[in-house]
């Protein structure tokens, strides 16, 4: 009996997904993991690049598992794990890969470890079902930034002008990565530091920043909309992060 | 006061910065070196110092060498009409350790990564297309390691390599020799069922 008590204090269970992974010692590997329960950890998962090993199929980059993990003195360690969803396309379709590194990136830049945060959780798991069902890439990461900042607490006004509070109005605005959020027409011409926002961008971004991330429907987008929809949200994540992301150049080079 | 004298604690410092080595270790090792013989510690620099001073990237397939070219590039016994890219340098090793492969190698130093800055133009990508451009090339071994990372460089260079022509092949994903089948990922075992073949 004791012992039993013992044993659960030194293992935990978590669901997980695998947003990063990096080679260390003779045959280990760093795992960065984003759980439900403690958001983002740091765990290592031993011998899994040895051919022979167990664990290795189950603890592949973007794969969702059921973990069994032991507390370590540094970091923990994976010691089972078991698939829920390896999802196939994310790991065999090159395009899918860039999309799915982007997500996974974007995620490990904002979270900080050991901060539960189910939403975004939720998030990450539905962004990765939707790419691997075949769902368009391009607008899935769209819904995910918006969202996902949303639940970091980055939520960009789309509603009123950050500046004036003006209701805004269906004419050329402006975005501000620095404001946080849209700036009216006025404010735009004033405010040196923001990039016009047209009509349509305005509209989907305010489309996908309303609708549950399961419930977004296909949108047929222009080029340009979609590109002018990229560079605001790149332009917001580079002033949170003060980095490019390089998944987000990844993208670009192969398609 | 300083307890350590500065020669062997300037050893520990550098010994330190060495992967998976930690100051324990560090000092253990630093004084294994000082209680054994002058030639051993000699040995050991000198091998330090001539592995930066005297192995260069050989300028056809970027494998670590004494000589430019390579021992296996500049061989006439090879296919030269065979290229086979891997990863590392190790892999080249392991290999040919097989005895199985007679033709020549590409080293890419590494795979495509963005999630950890990693990208196309790190790697000997570039240099791969030219040498496949500019020689008589008939099939090209993308032998990435079997994961993620490797399966997208492998796409990557793919789509590169397929325009020019040459026939491009990748190694066969399945069970490990002396492994359970039970004890297989589903991803392995569905590609070991798919490969499998008439005996």
């Amino acid at each position: 009996m004791a012992n039993e008590i013992k044993e659960n204090e030194r293992l935990y269970r978590t669901e997980a997904v695998v947003i990063r992974r990096m080679n260390v010692g003779e045959a280990d590997k760093i795992l960065t993991i984003y759980t439900p329960e403690h958001g983002k950890l740091r765990v290592v998962a031993k011998g899994v690049r040895r051919t022979t090993s167990r664990l290795g199929g189950y603890v592949e980059l973007f794969t969702k598992s059921r973990l069994l993990i032991a507390k370590g003195r540094n970091l923990d360690i994976v010691t089972q794990s078991e698939p829920i969803n390896i999802y196939r396309k994310l790991r065999e379709d090159l395009n899918l890969v860039a999309h799915a590194s982007y997500v996974a990136e974007l995620l490990d830049r904002l979270a900080e470890e050991n901060i539960q945060n189910y939403p975004a959780y939720e998030l990450l798991v539905n962004t990765f079902t939707g790419l691997n069902s075949g769902d368009d890439p391009n607008i899935t990461i769209r819904a995910y930034e918006l969202h996902l900042l949303s639940y970091m607490g980055y939520r960009p006004q789309l509603q009123q002008c950050v500046r004036c509070q003006a209701e805004l109005r269906p004419v050329v605005n402006f975005f501000s990565p620095e404001l946080g959020g849209v700036l009216c027409n006025d404010c735009g011409n004033i405010e040196r530091r923001s990039a016009e926002l047209s009509v349509d961008a305005l509209k989907v971004m305010r489309h996908l920043q309303r609708t549950a991330f399961t419930d977004i429907p296909k949108l047929r987008l222009t080029d340009n909309l979609r590109r002018e929809l990229e560079q605001a949200m790149r332009s917001y994540t580079r002033y949170l992060l003060e980095r490019d992301l390089k998944s987000a150049e990844f993208i670009h080079t192969i398609s | 006061m300083k307890v350590t004298a500065e020669p062997v604690s300037r050893l520990i410092d550098e010994l330190n910065k060495l992967p998976t080595i930690g100051p324990k270790t560090a000092s253990r090792l630093a004084f294994y070196i000082l209680r054994g013989s002058k030639d051993n510690a000699e040995a050991l620099a000198q091998a330090i110092i001539d592995v930066k001073e005297k192995i260069v990237y050989c300028s056809e397939c970027f494998n670590l060498t004494e000589q430019d070219p390579c021992p296996v590039c500049a061989s006439r016994d090879r296919d030269r009409t065979l290229l086979c890219v891997v990863e590392e340098p190790l892999d080249v090793v392991a290999l040919e350790k097989t005895h199985e492969f007679n033709g020549l190698y590409h080293v890419l130093h590494g795979h495509i990564d963005p999630i950890n800055g990693i990208m196309a133009d790190d790697l000997r990508i570039r240099e791969l297309v030219d040498r496949v451009k500019l020689n008589d090339i008939n099939e090209v071994i993308l032998a990435m390691n079997p994961n993620v990372e490797g399966r997208a460089t492998a796409n990557y260079i793919n789509r590169l390599l397929v325009p020019l022509g040459a026939t491009i092949s990748t190694l066969a994903t399945g069970l490990p020799v002396g492994g359970d089948l039970e004890y297989a990922d589903e991803v392995t075992l569905s590609n070991a069922l798919k490969g499998r073949r008439l005996i």
